[in-house]
């Protein structure tokens, strides 16, 4: 499972939950997120500020 | 701050542990002067929670100082964990409600002449106003607890759109000149409230539009968080008015209006004149220590959760106020909040004495510095090439 950490709040997003208060439901892979998608926690940090970590069995 | 040990966390200890309570002295302040001036007849004591905020707060800040101390990193989770400090917020919110519903009894029931309603609806205002910096505090957690908190927190200010727009609106454009919620230099604060009223209300109209139509649904529907939020007002105003009739609307609409005009009033030095830079992407740089005024006085910053160090707090702004740092890059207000606020709601004092903090802080360049569009060939003819030379700190 892709996971991309929030490099300010530690925020992870996965793609298995996908963010869907901001209408993002569970399996929406990262790449299909705008680039204006802002952290759902802290709302500072943007698409390109995520980073890419180890993924996980799915 | 660079070599930070266990033993270091362990043997620091929060000099302002346990002062923080103090914050729920201000949403006390009207039960303090109601009983006052109902033991002594002494009508005056109606306004002392003004008298407090703009008076008395000032002048302890000048007389306490400030403190600039930083918990070490290492003993910042710890800090963070600890659900004191939760408390102490949370504590603020059932003082406030008895302030707005006690003085709205008060209002009505207590037969008061006019000038002493006036004083309590002003200082019943004050704590709504305080209501949304506690609200601030809260409505940036991940927890449930402090967000519903927030919202009825939120209410007797009739802002609850703040929580919508604050973290998604002003924080992602803070000193750009997109933010309705910065204020820019030569703006003076009449101008700005206005301005930063309407921009944020249709701010957050427009996210929780734009959010709910990616859910497939209309913006018209419960779980807006704005008209959740608004709907907290209407019960609670609601319900005093089935209460206690009518007559009692205008003044729960008048303490509304003062509570969120002194919002407006820090929000309106929070940010002045300060701009971020546009990267080649096009995007703004991230909001960095110096897009925010600070201050370090002691006591408003006990009284308003460390929302004076407002750097690192649009930096990380999920870091909870016990922890928030001083930066020594960061631009200091002359004073606290507190005495600021007074000098913003003079125009002509305030830019005497902050254009010249502005103009400081960009070495003299006027030009990189956020100018209000109606005054800028204004600007640039009094700062600009004209007296290149003027600035001092």
């Amino acid at each position: 499972m892709e996971r991309y950490e929030c490099n300010g709040c530690s925020y992870v997003y996965e793609a298995g939950k996908g963010d869907p208060h901001n209408g993002y439901p569970a399996g929406t892979p990262f790449s299909a997120l705008p680039d204006d998608w802002c952290c759902p926690d802290c709302a500072v940090r943007e698409k390109p500020d995520f980073v890419k970590l180890e993924e996980t069995p799915a | 701050m660079t070599t930070q040990t266990l033993s270091e966390a362990a043997n620091w200890k929060d000099g302002k542990r346990r002062l923080w309570m103090m914050g729920v002295l201000w949403p006390a302040l009207p039960l303090i002067s109601a009983a006052l001036a109902l033991s002594t007849g002494v009508g005056l004591f109606w306004w002392l929670t003004p008298v407090v905020i703009y008076g008395v707060l000032p002048l302890l800040d000048k007389l306490v100082g400030e403190d600039t101390n930083n918990a070490p990193e290492s003993a910042v989770a710890a800090l963070e964990n600890d659900r004191y400090y939760r408390l102490a917020t949370f504590l603020f919110i059932p003082v406030q409600y008895l302030s707005v519903i006690g003085g709205a009894w008060l209002a009505v029931r207590g037969g008061l002449p006019v000038p002493d309603i006036l004083g309590l609806a002003v200082s019943v205002g004050l704590v709504s106003g305080a209501g949304i910096n506690t609200a601030h505090e809260l409505g940036h957690k991940r927890e449930n607890l402090e967000r519903w908190l927030a919202r009825i927190t939120l209410a007797p200010a009739m802002y609850g759109h703040f929580y919508v727009e604050h973290n998604r609106g002003h924080h992602v454009r803070v000193a750009t000149p997109e933010d309705p919620a910065s204020s820019r230099l030569g703006e003076s604060f009449y101008a700005f409230w206005p301005r930063s009223v309407i921009g944020s209300l249709t701010s957050a109209w427009h996210l929780e539009k734009l959010r709910l139509e990616r859910q497939g649904k209309s913006v018209w529907n419960w779980r807006n968080d704005n008209l959740q939020s608004w709907a907290m007002t209407l019960v609670l105003f609601g319900g005093l008015a089935l209460w206690l009739g009518p007559i009692v609307l205008p003044f729960l609409i008048f303490q509304g209006f003062i509570g969120f005009s002194l919002l407006e009033v820090v929000n309106y030095l929070e940010h002045y004149g300060l701009v971020r830079q546009k990267e080649a992407s096009g995007r703004y740089e991230r909001c960095k220590p110096e897009h925010s005024w600070n201050s370090n006085h002691t006591v408003t910053n006990l009284m308003l959760y460390h929302l004076q160090r407002h750097s690192d707090h649009h930096a990380n702004p999920m870091r909870r106020y016990q922890a928030l740092r001083h930066f020594e890059q960061a631009p200091q207000l002359p004073s606290g909040y507190a005495g600021m606020i007074v000098v913003a709601m003079i125009p002509p004092l305030w830019r005497s004495l902050m254009d010249k903090r502005v103009l400081a802080h960009y070495n003299g360049d006027v030009t990189r510095a956020n100018i209000h569009p109606p005054v800028r060939e204004k600007i640039l003819a009094q700062y600009g090439a004209a007296h290149p030379q003027s600035v001092e700190a």
